[in-house]
């Protein structure tokens, strides 16, 4: 089915292309400049890097907009880390808008969420890891997406065909699980396997201030369990995606200065039903010092009921953040966060921060390190990956 | 007809001159500038922003605008931005209140996120230019007290001068001076004055078009920051009116595929 889906689309979108009048390619080129603080933990993993990336979106509407074809091709090319390059469809879609409801065939990202240390409630496209150990990075997922738009809010429908595996860095790589992941060895719980068809429904409106989500997922889990193995006398993760559901709430409160947040999931089919939260809040200084620069305060806690059996890291932890936006011509912008574990006192820290260089250049910087990570703490592995980052981007 | 209602016009300004005090002949002015406003519908504008800092380095910003006119509220408004490159697909939605604070989406097209943010920042720089959000959100009468100050000479024009105080406390203004001409009561020039009440910036209307044979639209907003040194130029292109837009057109879905 998802064969024929891609065909039906390559069609639509070569008779779109052919009449390109209306069309635009926009995109970016980017190199990426890693540098490692320490050696590595395993001596099979590199050092320093450099990475090429490039994604382009081609777009095009026609019927005043009321129909839409986009298609975003994605390739990184990796100096060390074989399973780092990869080229990914990001987005190859048909969209048809009528006057209360929406629908979308393709290949397509979504969004689900308001807070910003982790996002719990984000699940419709897979994670994908070797981008950015965030996980913020995602796949492209094969969607039908039906949205209809009413004075009682808005209802996504999505049937998700065409499962997508979680990636992870190779054995030679960098910011991976002290035994590497297998991914050719994937397990499933459901016979299915990777055909299993997932479905998921979306809720959310706007009540003043209040902005507010309700949805429930039920299918094969993004994030996978993991299972130790031997492989030629080493040992591997084999990841296990098992059958889920979560039912999740997301709620933002918008009370002048604050924002308020809430991610909470209940999730079922991964051992017991547990439940999971980020909560808290963004508190904005504007033009501090009668400059122009705002300064952000950002706090939530991370909850998963798991404890250390949690497949995460955050499971009672907190995070504090600053953002500074300078709101100049450069869009220069900087966050500083840190995670820190309430229980081992493991801690994350992280800084990015942007600007851009004349009219089609940006700069990046980012850097993560790990420190006095415990022991039992699965960020264990990432213990010698403290790293800082530069990528330079052109935009045309 | 026409003689009756120059004598009615002629009896409301002799009645607002001589009876009237500044605050009530400065809000008459302003509802009457309103007045001339209503009834647009809807809006498509193609907006240039020329950002120069005092060493004459430039950069430029494009953006796509699309207003819809809110009967008993303040108007709807999205912002589609095409330029700088990095920020193509970035999408704003503000639905303006009379009274009260403003409701604002951010689209980050990156993440495919949508961000309910704070408006609390009016004074904030809108895109890193002159223009702050209060200076572009929709100019509502309840917005400020008034003050007719004087007649002056405008161009060609003769103008009303009144000074608006914002009502709202987080604005980065204690006042305005408007330049209103009395034909078209079209905005010529504003003055800001900042918390400390000394000249911030000027804000310099020019190239007036007149679409469905009433509403009047700047081809060029000219902003000066007196205390940087920094300008930012406005242009206009492809104004379009009751082009169909609903309040369909206005929402996060929407905002989520503005293009």
């Amino acid at each position: 089915m998802l064969f024929r889906l891609c065909a039906v689309l390559v069609l639509v979108g070569h008779s779109a292309f052919a009449s390109a009048a209306d069309g635009e390619w926009s995109g970016y080129v980017a190199t990426e400049w890693r540098v490692f603080i320490d050696s590595p933990t395993d001596n099979e993993q590199h050092g320093d890097n450099v990475s090429l990336s490039a994604q382009a979106e081609y777009y095009r509407e026609w019927n005043g907009g009321k129909q839409s074809f986009r298609f975003t091709p994605f390739i990184r090319i990796d100096g060390r880390d074989s399973q780092r390059s990869h080229a990914d469809v990001r987005e190859l879609n048909w969209t048809t808008v009528h006057d209360d409801w929406e629908l979308t065939v393709g290949i397509g990202k979504v969004f689900w969420g308001v807070t910003e240390s982790q996002h719990l409630v984000d699940i419709i496209n897979q994670t994908d890891l070797v981008e950015s150990p965030d996980g913020e990075e995602k796949l492209g997922q094969a969607m039908f997406k039906l949205s209809f738009v009413k004075d009682w809010g808005d209802l996504d429908l999505f049937v998700l065909p065409g499962f997508r595996e979680r990636t992870f860095p190779s054995r030679g790589g960098r910011l991976r699980s002290v035994a590497s992941v297998a991914v050719n060895d994937a397990e499933y719980a459901s016979s299915q396997a990777r055909d299993h068809i997932d479905a998921a429904i979306r809720w959310s409106n706007s009540f003043g201030d209040w902005d507010v989500g309700v949805s429930h997922f039920s299918g094969t889990s993004r994030d996978p369990r993991f299972r130790p193995a031997i492989d030629k006398g080493r040992t591997v993760l084999i990841p296990v995606y098992e059958t889920i559901d979560q039912t999740a709430l997301d709620l933002q409160a918008t009370k002048d200065d604050w924002l308020w947040k809430l991610e909470v999931i209940s999730r079922s089919g991964q051992g017991d039903r547990y439940i999971a939260a980020t909560g808290g809040f963004e508190y904005t200084l504007y033009g501090i010092n009668e400059s122009a620069i705002d300064l952000g305060l950002i706090a939530e806690y991370l909850y998963d009921e798991r404890n250390e059996s949690a497949g995460t890291p955050f499971e009672d932890d907190l995070f504090l953040g600053a953002r500074f936006a300078l709101n100049d011509e450069a869009s220069s912008e900087l966050l500083a966060g840190m995670i820190i574990d309430l229980d081992n006192s493991s801690r994350v820290m992280s800084v990015e921060a942007s600007r851009r260089l004349g009219d089609n250049w940006k700069i990046n910087l980012e850097a993560r390190f790990f420190s006095n990570i415990d022991s039992s703490d699965s960020l264990i592995s990432f213990e010698n990956d403290d790293f800082m980052q530069l990528e330079l981007a052109w935009y045309f | 007809m026409k003689l009756s209602k120059l004598f009615a016009v002629g009896v409301f300004m002799i009645s607002t001159s001589v009876l009237a005090t500044p605050e009530q002949k400065g809000l008459e002015i302003a509802i009457e500038a309103d007045k001339r406003e209503t009834g647009f519908g809807d809006t498509t504008a193609n907006m240039t922003m020329l950002l120069k800092n005092r060493h004459g380095e430039e950069s430029t910003r494009y953006i796509r605008l699309r207003t819809l006119e809110v009967a008993g509220d303040g108007d709807k408004s999205m912002s589609i931005f095409d330029r700088p490159r990095d920020v193509k697909g970035t999408a704003f939605l503000s639905f303006t209140h009379k009274t009260g604070s403003d409701d604002q989406w951010l689209y980050l097209p990156a993440l495919k996120r949508v961000k309910r943010i704070s408006s609390r920042n009016k004074s904030g720089s809108f895109m890193g230019s002159e223009f702050a959000y209060e200076d572009i959100a929709s100019q509502e009468v309840e917005k400020y007290t008034y003050k007719y100050i004087k007649d002056d000479a405008c161009g060609d024009n003769s103008c009303f001068v009144i000074e608006r105080d914002p009502v709202d406390e987080l604005s980065g203004y204690t006042r305005q001076l408007v330049w209103i001409d009395k034909k078209e009561y079209r905005p010529q020039k504003v003055d800001f004055y900042d918390r400390k009440n000394t000249l911030l910036k000027t804000l310099v209307y020019k190239g007036y078009q007149q679409y469905l044979g009433q509403f009047w639209r700047a081809d060029e907003m000219y902003m000066q920051n007196h205390q940087t040194g920094k300008t930012t130029l406005l242009s206009w292109a492809n104004y379009k009116f009751r082009t169909g837009l609903t309040q369909r057109d206005f929402n996060k879905n929407s905002l989520k595929r503005a293009r």
